[in-house]
C-alpha cells in the first residue's frame, strides 16, 4: 500500500515538474506558435459525448476547409498541420487538451468548443497563454477578450432578426420559452430588449430544465395564454421532444426560434410536420438556395458522405479558417500578434469561402457582420428564406463601446444586457 | 401489455371526449388531469424495470436508462428501417431489450450478486459502452417516428401521453399477475428470499435469476418502445428516465406493484399540480422535496408505510 502511495506521489511529482517546464518554455516564446515547416491548426470539436450531434458538422467542415487550403498550396507555401483529438463533450478534457495543444503542440490557431460553458472553461487558459482563438458556435454575445475571435452571431444578431418579422406579421403578444441557464436566460433577455424596441412585449416567460423532455404542462399553459407567437429557445436533445409533443398537442401558434433546426437540424431528424411553423434566425442553414452555396453543400457532402447535415455553426468553422488563412498571409507570419494586428484591422470574407453571402468582420470587436436569414420550416419540412440583412454585432461595438484595436487591447470580460438596458433585467 | 394499450387506443375518440366533456361541465380541471396521466405514467414506466432489477434483486442497474434507450431504438429502426407497425415494433423492442438482459445477466450480472458497489461500477460501464456503441453504430440521432391519435378531444394535449396511463397500469397489472398468479412467480420470489431453501425445494435458482432479470430489462425496453413516438432518438436518451426512475423506486420501497403504483401517483400527481401551476422547474423541485419528505418520514419507502397499516388492521380485527 505504502509504496504505492509514494510511487504515486513521485508520478504526480515529475508530472508538475514536466507540466512547470513546460510553462517556463512557453512563457519565453510568448505565445509566439511554432516556426516550422508547416503551420498547426488544432481544432477541438466534439465527435463523441451530449454535444457530437452539433459538434461532429464543425470538425468535418474544419477538416474540409484545411484539405482545400493544403491542396491548393497551403498557406504561403506551408502545409497545414491538424491537430484534432475529440474532447467528448467533456469540459475538463477540454481544458486538458487546451493545454496539450498550446504547450506541447505549438499550435498557431485554436478552434474549441461547442457551448459557451466550454468557452468559459477554456477562456482562462487561453488568455494565460495569449493564445489566438476561435469560437465559432451562435452564442449569447458580449464577449470581449483581446484573444477572441467569435465567429458566430451573437443572441442579438439571431433575435434580431427574427423577433422584428415575428412581431410585424402574427402580433405584439409574445410568450418566451427558454433553456433555464446562462445562454437560454441572456437569450430571454434580448428577446424582451428587441420587443420593446419593436412596440411589442414579452408577456410570458418560462424557464425549462435542460433535463426536461415532458412539454405537456408548458403546452397548456401556452394555449391558455393564447400569445400571438411563441419565442422557443429550446437546446439540447430533451428539448427536442418539444416539437413531436407540441403537434400531436395541437398547439398551432406560430414560434420563433434562434436555437431549432440550423444546429441540431430538427426538421430532418423529426417526422413532418413537428416543426409546421417554425421561423427561425439563423445566418445559415444548408438549404439557402443560392449557386455559391449549393456548390459548397455539394464539396461537404462529396468529402463526408455520411453526414447528416451542415449545420450553422460548421459554416462559421469554414469561412473563418479560410479567414485565418488571409490575414496570415497578410501578416506574411504565422505570429500571433502580428495575426491579431491584421484580423483587428477588420476583414470582408468573399466568394466561396463564406457559402452565407459575403460578410466582414468587425475587428475592433472580434465579432462578424452577418447576412443574418428568417428561415421558414413548413408542414413537409421544406425550408425557405422569409427575410435577409446583414446585421452587425450592435451591443459591444454601439451599446458599450468596446474597441479591443485600441484602448480596450487588454480586455478579457463577457458583458450581459441586463447592465445596460432596463428591459432586461425585469 | 401491448394489446391493453391497442385496446386502450380504440377507445380514445368514442369513449374519452365524452368523458372528459362530461367531467368538465361538473368543474373538473380537465388540464391538470390529463397532466396528471401524463406525468403518473412516465413515473410509473420510467421505474418499473428497475423496480424489479433492484426492487427484486437488490442489483442497481445503472444501465437501467440504456436499456430504455434500446428499447426505443429497436422500435423505432423497426419501423423506419423494416416499416413494421407500430404495436408489433414496440413489443419487438420489449422482447430485443429482454433478451439482451437475460445475456448481460449470464455474462456479467451472475457474478456480482450480493456485491452492490462493484454492480453499479460494472452497469455504469455497461451504459457507457452502450451509449457509445449505439452513437458509433447508428450515428448521432434517428429519424423519430411521429406521435400517434393526435390530441385529446377539444383539448391541446397530446392524446397518445395521456394514454401512457393505460399502458402504465397495463403493465403493473401484468407484473402482478406473473409474480403473484403463476408458478414462476412463486418459484422467482422465492429464489429472491432464500434461495439455498429454494434450491432444496427442486427450484432452478439460476434460471429464475436470468429470467427475472430478463424481464425487468424487458419493461425497461417496453418503456422506451412506448415513448419512442413521443421522444428524441438520440443515444443518451435513457439519462432523462434515470432521475425519476430511481426516486420512485426509493419512495415507493421493497414491493414491486404498490411500491411503484403508490410513488408514481403521488409523486405524479405533485409534479403535475406544481408544473401546471409554476412551470417545470418548479414541478421537478416539489417532485425531489416530496421524495426527501417521504424518505425522511418513512425509511421503508411507502410500501413500509402500506405494511404497518395493513398490520395495525390486523390487530384491530
Amino acid at each position: 500500500m505504502s509504496e504505492n502511495r509514494i510511487s504515486r506521489r513521485s508520478v504526480l511529482a515529475t508530472g508538475a515538474a514536466g507540466v512547470g517546464a513546460a510553462l517556463a518554455g512557453c512563457s519565453g516564446g510568448g505565445g509566439g506558435g511554432s516556426e516550422g515547416d508547416t503551420i498547426k491548426i488544432g481544432v477541438l470539436e466534439d465527435q463523441s459525448g451530449n454535444f457530437s450531434l452539433v459538434g461532429t458538422p464543425k470538425w468535418r467542415a474544419s477538416k474540409l476547409a484545411i484539405e482545400e487550403i493544403n491542396d491548393n498550396g497551403g498557406i504561403m507555401g506551408q502545409q497545414i498541420e491538424l491537430f484534432d483529438p475529440d474532447p467528448q463533450s467533456d469540459n475538463q478534457r477540454y481544458q486538458q487538451l487546451t493545454e496539450r495543444l498550446i504547450q506541447q503542440e505549438e499550435v498557431d490557431a485554436l478552434w474549441a468548443g461547442y457551448s459557451s460553458a466550454t468557452r468559459e472553461a477554456i477562456r482562462p487558459i487561453i488568455d494565460r497563454e495569449d493564445q489566438l482563438y476561435f469560437y465559432t458556435t451562435q452564442y449569447e454575445g458580449g464577449v470581449a477578450d483581446k484573444n477572441v475571435y467569435c465567429m458566430g452571431p451573437t443572441a442579438r444578431q439571431q433575435l434580431g432578426s427574427v423577433v422584428p418579422y415575428m412581431i410585424e406579421n402574427f402580433g405584439t403578444d409574445i410568450y418566451t420559452i427558454a433553456a433555464d441557464y446562462n445562454f437560454g436566460q441572456l437569450s430571454a433577455d434580448w428577446v424582451k430588449v428587441i420587443a420593446q424596441e419593436n412596440g411589442a412585449s414579452v408577456n410570458n416567460e418560462e424557464f425549462i430544465p435542460l433535463s426536461n423532455q415532458s412539454f405537456g404542462s408548458t403546452i397548456s399553459n401556452i394555449q391558455e395564454a393564447d400569445p400571438d407567437f411563441v419565442m422557443a429557445i429550446l437546446v439540447g436533445n430533451n428539448h427536442s421532444s418539444f416539437w413531436n409533443q407540441r403537434t400531436s398537442a395541437g398547439l398551432e401558434i406560430p414560434m420563433g426560434t434562434s436555437t431549432v433546426m440550423a444546429q441540431g437540424y430538427q426538421h430532418k431528424r423529426l417526422d413532418a410536420p413537428a416543426l409546421k411553423d417554425v421561423y427561425g434566425g439563423f445566418n445559415y442553414m444548408e438549404e439557402i438556395p443560392t449557386d455559391r452555396n449549393e456548390d459548397y453543400v455539394s464539396r461537404y457532402y462529396d468529402r463526408w458522405p455520411d453526414a447528416g447535415y451542415a449545420n450553422e455553426e460548421s459554416i462559421n468553422n469554414y469561412f473563418s479558417i479560410y479567414m485565418y488563412k488571409k490575414a496570415v498571409e497578410e501578416a506574411g507570419t504565422t505570429d500571433q500578434e502580428a495575426v491579431k494586428e491584421v484580423l483587428n484591422g477588420g476583414m470582408e470574407i468573399t466568394g466561396d469561402r463564406s457559402p452565407e453571402g459575403d460578410i466582414s468582420l468587425q475587428g475592433p470587436v472580434h465579432h462578424m457582420t452577418h447576412n443574418m436569414r428568417v428561415m421558414k420550416c413548413d408542414a413537409e419540412h421544406n425550408i425557405t428564406v422569409e427575410d435577409q440583412r446583414r446585421i452587425p454585432e450592435q451591443f459591444l461595438s454601439e451599446t458599450v463601446g468596446i474597441d479591443l484595436s485600441g484602448p480596450d487591447s487588454e480586455l478579457e470580460e463577457q458583458f450581459t444586457p441586463t447592465e445596460y438596458y432596463d428591459a432586461a433585467g425585469e | 401489455m401491448t394489446t391493453g394499450f391497442g385496446a386502450a387506443g380504440m377507445l380514445t375518440p368514442l369513449v374519452i371526449g365524452d368523458v372528459l366533456g362530461a367531467l368538465d361541465s361538473v368543474g373538473v380541471p380537465i388540464p391538470q388531469l390529463l397532466q396528471m396521466a401524463d406525468n403518473i405514467a412516465f413515473i410509473a414506466l420510467a421505474a418499473i424495470g428497475l423496480t424489479i432489477i433492484f426492487g427484486m434483486m437488490g442489483v442497481i442497474n445503472l444501465a437501467h436508462g440504456e436499456f430504455i434507450m434500446m428499447g426505443a431504438y429497436i422500435t423505432t429502426l423497426s419501423v423506419n428501417v423494416a416499416s413494421i407497425p407500430l404495436p408489433v415494433a414496440m413489443l419487438l423492442g420489449a422482447l430485443g431489450t429482454a433478451v439482451f438482459g437475460a445475456i448481460v445477466e449470464r455474462t456479467i450480472v451472475r457474478r456480482l450478486y450480493g456485491r452492490l458497489l462493484d454492480s453499479m461500477i460494472v452497469t455504469f460501464g455497461l451504459g457507457l459502452i452502450l451509449t457509445q456503441g449505439t452513437r458509433i453504430i447508428f450515428g448521432n440521432s434517428l429519424q423519430s417516428i411521429g406521435t400517434p391519435f393526435g390530441n385529446v378531444p377539444g383539448y391541446t394535449y397530446s392524446g397518445y401521453r395521456v394514454l401512457l396511463l393505460f399502458a402504465a397500469i397495463a403493465v403493473l397489472g401484468a407484473v402482478y399477475l406473473v409474480f403473484t398468479r403463476t408458478e414462476f412467480g412463486v418459484q422467482a420470489r422465492a429464489t429472491i428470499q432464500d434461495p439455498e431453501t429454494a434450491r432444496a425445494m427442486g427450484v432452478d435458482t439460476d434460471r429464475m435469476y436470468t429470467i427475472t432479470f430478463a424481464i425487468g430489462s424487458g419493461l425497461a425496453g417496453l418503456t422506451g418502445a412506448l415513448y419512442a413516438p413521443s421522444a428524441t432518438i438520440v443515444p443518451g436518451m435513457g439519462q432523462s428516465f434515470l432521475v425519476e426512475s430511481f426516486v420512485t423506486v426509493v419512495t415507493g420501497g421493497s414491493s414491486v406493484l404498490l411500491g411503484t403504483a403508490l410513488a408514481g401517483g403521488i409523486l405524479g400527481t405533485i409534479n403535475a399540480i406544481f408544473s401546471n401551476l409554476y412551470g417545470n422547474f418548479i414541478g421537478q423541485i416539489a417532485l425531489l422535496i416530496t421524495a426527501i419528505i417521504v424518505i425522511r418520514l418513512l425509511p421503508d419507502g411507502l410500501t413500509g408505510l402500506a405494511a404497518t397499516i395493513r398490520e395495525k388492521i390486523g390487530e384491530r380485527q
